[in-house]
């Protein structure tokens, strides 16, 4: 299968954790520097509550992990994880590009027989 | 070259094309059972269409084919892995939307992988055409369920492989 390294379920949990707007932008920001939820939280117009259980699911998904950091708790990207779901959308994305890249080889000869 | 831009959006991947030719000419790589089976399989394993009933409700039926034109099968045995698409909506020539998944020979939907929708789209431009293709899929299971159609499960991506090493053997 195309998913080897993590089951089905995993990823799953991947991309649903990655259907919301809000948990998108917490993996991106975390990615750009480590930071705890009362940090991430100041850039939303929603509770503290309501973004510490959008890192709850990102925990769950595998996507971000806490670690402790002094007195804070930091939320950190997993890399290995976000690099599996974006390698499962290059693979879907390189197959269209080959599609494509056929198609346009096709219309090139009919032209040439048209001519 | 043809792809402009590719998207990706929470449930749907979409890809936009343009070609040098008119709608006309690109329409007929999707109604034209011999030209789709050109472009939809991965190189050297075409789509052989065993049927292409391009009108709604119609379907159509294909399984994969090695270079010397056998079937080639998903899961390793000598059973041929058919698949299908069946029409949802045609708009001629600018308009498409097709429901694609593995099935038997008859074209019916087999196993519990879901079937995915695609929507075409065509529209003219000052130097040909712009096309673009929306994939809609609902979990990662069904993303790679589609992969598994484009690819047959990475049966014949292993295949090739084997082939390259032991072609290294020899």
């Amino acid at each position: 299968m195309v998913v080897d390294t993590l089951s089905d379920i995993e990823v799953d949990r991947i991309f649903q954790a990655l259907a919301d707007a809000t948990r998108r932008d917490i993996v991106r920001r975390v990615i750009e520097r480590e930071q705890n939820v009362s940090d991430l939280a100041e850039r939303y117009a929603m509770s503290f509550a309501a973004v510490q259980k959008h890192v709850a699911v990102l925990q769950r998904s595998g996507l971000v992990a806490k670690r402790r950091h002094g007195r804070e708790q930091l939320v950190r990207p997993l890399v290995g994880t976000i690099e599996r779901a974006r390698e499962l959308l290059d693979e879907y994305e390189a197959l269209w590009r080959g599609r494509i890249d056929r198609m346009d080889t096709i219309l090139g000869e009919a032209e040439e027989e048209g001519a | 070259m043809p792809v402009i831009d590719t998207q990706r959006h929470d449930d749907a991947f979409t890809v936009v094309a343009e070609f040098a030719a008119p709608v006309e000419r690109v329409w007929q790589l999707w109604e034209d059972p011999r030209k789709v089976e050109r472009w939809w399989g991965p190189p050297g394993y075409p789509a052989r269409f065993v049927r292409h009933d391009f009108t709604v409700p119609g379907k159509s039926i294909y399984y994969m084919a090695s270079e010397d034109g056998t079937p080639a099968s998903a899961d390793g045995t000598d059973a041929t892995s058919y698949a299908a698409w069946s029409f949802v909506s045609i708009q001629a020539p600018t308009a498409l939307e097709i429901d694609n998944g593995f099935s038997d020979e008859a074209g019916e939907p087999v196993g519990d992988y879901p079937w995915n929708r695609f929507s075409v789209r065509l529209e003219p431009t000052v130097s040909g055409t712009r096309m673009t293709v929306r994939t809609s899929f609902e979990t990662a299971e069904e993303l790679e369920q589609m992969l598994g159609l484009g690819m047959l499960d990475g049966f014949l991506a292993a295949l090739t492989q084997t082939d390259a090493i032991l072609a290294e053997r020899t």
